[in-house]
């Protein structure tokens, strides 16, 4: 028995687990404890109360709204993964999930759980990240909502209120045109943490002309970030426009060092899959992309 | 805390403290030793059980977070007493094991993907096994085991009456 000692809640409705969170200023949610059972095991977390939210069907499902594809937080990854909805509607989360733990992880793991515990590394924000997902919180009787640019601070830090709980990820639908996506990252060992990630969307008009241009950096600053490639629009995305504008985009970015790679290696890796990243959204796109 | 735990389709009601991982309440509670206690954060896979049907780590589910799961651990896998169950079977002829300790946790991410993809590739193979470690045997004969546990299922479902094997 690792953890220090905790009292253990399991409520079945969002007031409920608002109400436990509201009664312990050390209380603690948990879904599907992937990344915070190994922080209680190690006592680097030590709530005083966990408030399991699996229960609460409301946070459970994937549907298709006016405002997007709607993921509730206790969604398990593993369910993410072979959902048709995201497979077409946000083609860049649904490759990134094969990157997310193993498969006895994402049985339990959660999409919300992945966003709320905001490591650097998670191929789950970094996807929110590329494509401006919106992350809902109730806390209290109050409905907040994030964007990701100003929900992750730090290393497994979020502007989440204190006594909140995340209840949905909005992400947006898939734009009109010839959608394609690419996600790459490298680790010392299959679906690891990721010294370096990177995920890229474009899309390409009928001509084949891109049209719009996303990307994102994970795992190698405090936060995940987009960048900006905007400039790829009006081109016909060729291997060297991309390479051009991925040296460009990067040119500022902020990279840590630390036991597991240094901060050269990072810059490189990071540079290197941003253009694969790109490239394989190019072809993906070109393929016909995840048109349904 | 009280939970009620269905395990190898067997209920029992334990109490435990809520920071009592799946994994204790297994060794400890109903002295099921064979999942294997390794790093006990996460990390090697040892204390693979099955929940639901589908492979999971014991050691990251507190016993309270069990309640209502359907619970199967390497002592469930065989159909009987002095038995071995098809992927055990093939673990030993494939010499997939030499010291053991991650065997259980193997062998039951194994039962798991054949229970969903009944023609693996050693890609799947590999994928279904990421996330545990073997520090003695290697993985080429795991992989191997696999392989062939996943054809001797497959064959012992195919056969019709009246079809013999090859």
């Amino acid at each position: 028995m690792k953890p220090a000692p905790f009292s253990y809640v399991r409520p079945s409705s969002l007031a409920e687990a608002c109400d436990a969170l509201a009664s312990d200023p050390d209380a603690r949610v948990i879904a599907g404890g992937q990344t915070l059972v190994p922080m209680l095991a190690m006592r680097l977390a030590r709530p005083t109360l966990l408030v399991d939210v699996t229960a609460i069907a409301d946070l459970v499902g994937i549907q298709e709204t006016e405002a997007g594809i709607e993921i509730g937080a206790a969604t398990r990854q593993a369910h993410a993964l072979v959902s048709d909805l995201i497979r077409t509607q946000v083609p860049l989360l649904s490759k990134a999930l094969p990157n997310v733990g193993h498969p006895p992880t994402r049985a339990r793991g959660t999409v919300g759980g992945s966003i709320a515990h905001g490591d650097p590394s998670a191929e789950i924000a970094l996807a929110a990240t590329v494509l401006n997902a919106t992350i809902h919180y109730r806390d209290g009787d109050e409905d907040l909502e994030f964007q990701p640019d100003e929900y992750f601070i730090g290393p497994t830090l979020t502007a989440a209120p204190p006594s909140g709980c995340l209840t949905k990820v909005v992400f947006p639908k898939r734009p009109e045109g010839r959608v394609g996506a690419g996600f790459q990252e490298i680790a010392s060992r299959r679906s690891d943490y990721a010294f370096a990630s990177a995920g890229g969307q474009v899309v390409l008009d009928q001509a084949g002309t891109c049209v719009a241009a996303l990307l994102g950096i994970g795992s190698v600053g405090d936060v995940p970030v987009a960048i900006d490639v905007g400039g790829l629009v009006g081109t016909r995305l060729d291997d060297g426009q991309i390479a051009e504008a991925v040296a460009a985009a990067l040119e500022g970015l902020e990279v840590v060092d630390d036991l597991h790679a240094t901060a050269s290696y990072r810059k490189r890796a990071a540079a290197r899959l941003a253009f694969l990243a790109l490239v394989e959204a190019r072809d993906d796109a070109r393929a016909g992309g995840a048109a349904a | 805390m009280k939970v009620s735990l269905t395990v190898n389709n067997r209920k029992t009601d334990i109490d435990v403290e809520p920071r009592t991982t799946l994994l204790d309440a297994l060794r400890d509670e109903l002295s099921l030793k064979g999942t294997h206690a390794g790093c006990e954060h996460g990390v090697c896979g040892a204390c693979t059980v099955m929940v639901d049907g589908v492979a999971v780590r014991s050691c990251l589910m507190f016993a309270v977070q069990g309640e209502g799961l359907d619970i199967t651990t390497i002592e469930g896998i065989a159909r009987g007493e002095g038995e071995l169950g098809i992927v055990q079977d093939a673990f030993c002829e494939t010499h997939g094991l030499q010291c053991g300790y991650c065997t259980p946790g193997m062998i039951v991410a194994a039962q798991a993907l054949l229970r969903q993809n009944q023609t693996p590739t050693d890609d799947e193979i590999r994928e279904a096994i990421s996330g545990n470690i073997c520090r003695c045997t290697g993985y080429g004969q795991i992989v191997e085991a696999i392989r062939l546990a996943a054809k001797r299922m497959r064959e012992s479902n195919a056969l019709r009456a009246g079809e013999v094997a090859e």
